[in-house]
């Protein structure tokens, strides 16, 4: 022990004031410019630890024992006014929300400005200086108009860049990032991970990442704190605990890291159901003071087929049009050119094949949150759409219903619980089993599980995958998560920019990627090998050719 | 934490709102029902030599300016003055429910109208506009609850529309157009429900609104022509004696506000009660 750590957590509980335990007896050390990570599922508590350390609890949790030692201070025993001087200045903190972290009523200039005058005396000019200067190492095109700027010119990376530049530009010394890019799809994910880890190493700052994914902590940190519902139930390095996890809970988080299956057997020779010929769609621009913006072809020009009973996987980033052209399928959002054919019949086509493909086709949505009506019990939401099924009695649909509840893992006592009494991996359950009590032909899954944590995310993706085989619908799965693709599909879409640059079979897109924009997202994923033993080595997986994607534009 | 603050809310505020609301509502409804069958002297009778009498054995209320049993005119008037609010709230209510649910769901064209001629409703002070109204229709307790119930509509419609148009784009409504299920069956049954919240509240302070708002037109002499008791009448004719006959103006002053809370408190219960989420206390 030569010198104290940066920051020392010591025997840290926090509890609400009727006594319930929400973090107990947790410790941990930092070292002064170290990167760790703090890895854990909802409920864990490992955001209100880390909020904690700030003193930033929301206001019934209290911290009851322990200490945060920060540079040899007690920040859980500092006053309120003296623990302000620490916020900003020493301890930075970088928020999972993008869109919601900055003011959108102040322009970036301002509130970029506003934590160096508080916490240091600068001309108006240097504090100019330093922050172009800081938008330029972050890589903003026009620093200058940046600062005049508001947030909503500026999408979830750009806004999240912003924040850690204003962050940084105090240049503390432990920056606090609670699941910085959870919000943000795959390549901007690293783009904006690699920037925050370059900062803090030029800066010296030390890093405290918060994440439910282990993989990508895994490959930034060098250790990693693994917590659950509660408690810190192993801290090690991070490649230890890939290779030989100690606890069974990280046992199970590394299990449930997605691994690709066995290829199925070809679809090739199998009917079109779904051939979606040349399809656009095109939102008319917003129109402004003085003059409509240009429209965004959010589709443009797609063609992709889906056999009977594939997996057919639409992989893109964000603002490539994945999620547009999955509600074009459902009919949610009406083409302004090309065709949808449903076995051989127009869909968009007013008439009875137009009926038979929309009760043949189902969706089930990213958010369980939004997609459940609050006021309808489970049995009422799955019982809906056998409203529509002809000769069904009562007893008839009550027993279809309890059934397909049965097929989605949910038993019966699920049948009269309201959605907010089920946990998100439930709601999920939910929402599959009303899309699939009517056996449909086709289901469309918007991003199904990025709104779960990483081992219920398993267990919905092995849920979709078991139903498929079994019931032999086929799906349209939408995602940007790379990982669950290749767990789930046969084939392989990618899109970008609203069109389709790349289309293969599951393997053959994974291992040899022919296209840079599908190159680029497989080396954007944190890949982890299986070794022998059971644990995981990391791996990069194809070297990102820099000078090839930038030509492709 | 929810399952901790539950059995808080339920023991320290649910329950007495139930109990104090319903105490208050039921003895408004029990003084309206009285006063249809009996009242101790007849409203309208005139006791020439007991003007202004203070609260006694023979009047337990006292008596108004011209000698009237307060007591009497009280029960009379809770039939009134509940009749009207109850009618006047459930209109208004009713037609803004229907028009802001069609408006804000449909949108297009339909919207543009609807909201336009809303707009310029809600641009006059609703007792203005119930002025105007009654001035044409003559004052009555018909054309009381028709002009307050269309000076009280633009509101619900404003509110319900901004509910609606948030519901609208929220998934359970497009997995409901996805199941195939029709525009009139998803409105009933995934964004009506949803509206309950604001509604309620919306119609608890309505009742409020509309008990004042008849006492201030009777005040202008446009409320329920003069004989006839109602609340709002009383008071407005309390005014000149407000210092030498007080129970006049505080009698009927606490009548209305007994009304109100007992509305509102069980305004919030119902609120409460008709969330799934609220449940399970």
């Amino acid at each position: 022990m030569s010198r104290a750590p940066l920051l020392s957590v010591e025997g840290v509980s926090l509890a609400l004031p009727s006594g319930l335990g929400l973090v107990e007896d947790a410790s941990f050390r930092l070292e002064a410019g170290e990167v760790a990570g703090i890895v854990g599922e909802s409920g864990s508590g490992k955001t209100l630890l880390a909020r904690g350390i700030l003193g930033l609890l929301p206001p019934p949790v209290r911290a009851t024992t322990g200490r945060i030692l920060f540079d040899g201070a007690d920040l859980l025993a500092l006053p309120a006014r003296s623990l302000r001087r620490y916020r900003g200045r020493r301890i930075g903190m970088v928020f999972q929300e993008p869109m919601t972290s900055l003011n959108p009523a102040i322009s970036i200039g301002e509130q970029m400005a506003e934590g160096l005058r508080l916490h240091e005396r600068l001309s108006g000019g240097e504090i100019r200086r330093r922050m172009v200067a800081m938008l330029e190492r972050i890589r903003i095109p026009d620093p200058e108009a940046c600062l005049s700027a508001y947030p909503h010119e500026f999408s979830g990376g750009m806004r999240q860049r912003i924040m850690l530049a204003s962050v940084m530009l105090l240049r503390p010394a432990l920056l606090i990032a609670d699941e910085p890019t959870t919000a943000l799809d795959c390549l901007v994910q690293r783009e904006v991970l690699d920037l925050m880890l370059e900062l803090t190493r030029s800066e010296g700052t030390a890093v405290l990442m918060i994440s439910h994914d282990l993989a990508m902590v895994a490959s930034r940190a060098s250790r990693v704190v693994v917590m659950q519902q509660g408690r810190v139930v192993e801290q090690d390095s991070s490649e230890r605990i890939l290779l030989r996890p100690s606890h069974p809970y990280t046992r199970s988080l590394l299990a449930a890291l997605p691994r690709r299956q066995p290829a199925r057997p070809e679809t090739e020779g199998r009917p079109t159901l779904l051939d979606i010929r040349d399809l656009s769609v095109v939102f008319p621009g917003r129109r402004g003071l003085l003059r409509r913006r240009a429209p965004k072809w959010a589709v443009d020009g797609v063609s992709l087929s889906i056999r009977e009973g594939e997996i057919l996987a639409l992989v893109g980033g964000s603002g490539s049009g994945k999620t547009t052209l999955g509600r074009a399928v459902v009919r949610l959002v009406r083409p302004s050119g090309g065709q949808l054919l449903f076995r051989g019949a127009d869909v968009f086509a007013d008439g009875i094949d137009a009926r038979r493909h929309a009760l043949a086709c189902q969706i089930v949505f990213q958010d369980p949150f939004a997609s459940l009506d609050p006021r309808m019990r489970v049995d009422a939401v799955v019982a809906e759409p056998l409203r529509h099924e002809a000769g069904l009695d009562r007893a008839a649909r009550r027993r279809r219903v309890a059934e397909t509840l049965d097929e989605v893992g949910l038993g019966r006592d699920f049948l009269d619980r309201y959605p907010h009494q089920l946990s998100g991996g439930q709601r999920q359950r939910v929402a599959i089993a009303r899309a699939i009590v009517r056996r449909p032909a086709l289901l469309v899954a918007d991003e199904p599980v990025s709104a779960l944590d990483m081992t219920v995310q398993r267990q919905i993706l092995g849920l979709l995958r078991s139903l498929q085989d079994r019931l032999g619908f086929a799906c349209l799965f939408i995602s940007h998560d790379l990982a669950a693709v290749e767990q789930v599909a046969d084939r392989v879409a990618v899109m970008q920019d609203g069109r389709i640059v790349e289309t293969a079979p599951r393997d053959a897109l994974f291992d040899a990627p022919r296209h840079p924009y599908t190159r680029a997202l497989l080396s954007a994923m944190p890949a982890l090998e299986p070794q022998p033993d059971g644990g995981f080595r990391l791996r990069r997986r194809i070297a990102p050719e820099p000078e090839r994607l930038r030509s492709h534009g | 934490m929810s399952t901790l603050s539950r059995p808080l809310r339920s023991r320290l505020s649910v329950r007495p709102n139930l109990l104090v609301g319903g105490l208050f509502l039921g003895m408004v409804l029990v003084a309206a029902l009285v006063g249809l069958v009996w009242t101790p002297y007849d409203p309208l009778a005139i006791h020439l030599r007991a003007r202004l009498a203070p609260p006694s054995g023979d009047f337990w209320l006292g008596t108004d300016e011209f000698g009237r049993d307060v007591l009497s005119r009280l029960l009379v008037g809770a039939g009134s003055s509940v009749w009207i609010s109850v009618t006047t709230v459930l209109c208004a209510v009713g037609a803004g429910t229907l028009i802001g649910l069609t408006a804000g769901f449909f949108r297009g064209w339909l919207d543009r109208i609807a909201m336009t001629c809303n707009d310029a409703l809600l641009a006059f002070p609703g007792i203005l506009l119930a002025l105007g109204l009654l001035a044409v229709l003559g004052p009555g307790r018909d054309g009381i609850i028709l002009a307050l119930g269309l000076a009280y509509t633009p509101l619900v419609v404003r509110v319900v529309r901004s509910t609606v148009l948030s519901l609208r784009e929220r998934e359970f409504v497009e997995a409901s157009a996805v199941i195939g299920n029709g525009a009139a069956y998803t409105v009933f049954r995934h964004v009506l429900p949803n509206c309950l919240a604001p509604l309620t509240i919306m119609a608890t302070a309505m009742f409020g609104w509309v008990l004042l708002s008849e006492s201030a037109l009777s005040f202008l002499g446009l409320g329920v022509p003069p004989p006839a008791p109602t609340w709002g009448n009383m008071l407005a004719a309390s005014r000149p004696h407000l210092l030498t006959a007080p129970w006049l103006g505080i009698l009927p002053g606490l009548c209305i506000s007994f009304a109100l809370l007992g509305i509102n408190l069980l305004g919030d219960v119902l609120r409460d009660r008709l969330d799934p989420r609220m449940q399970g206390l």
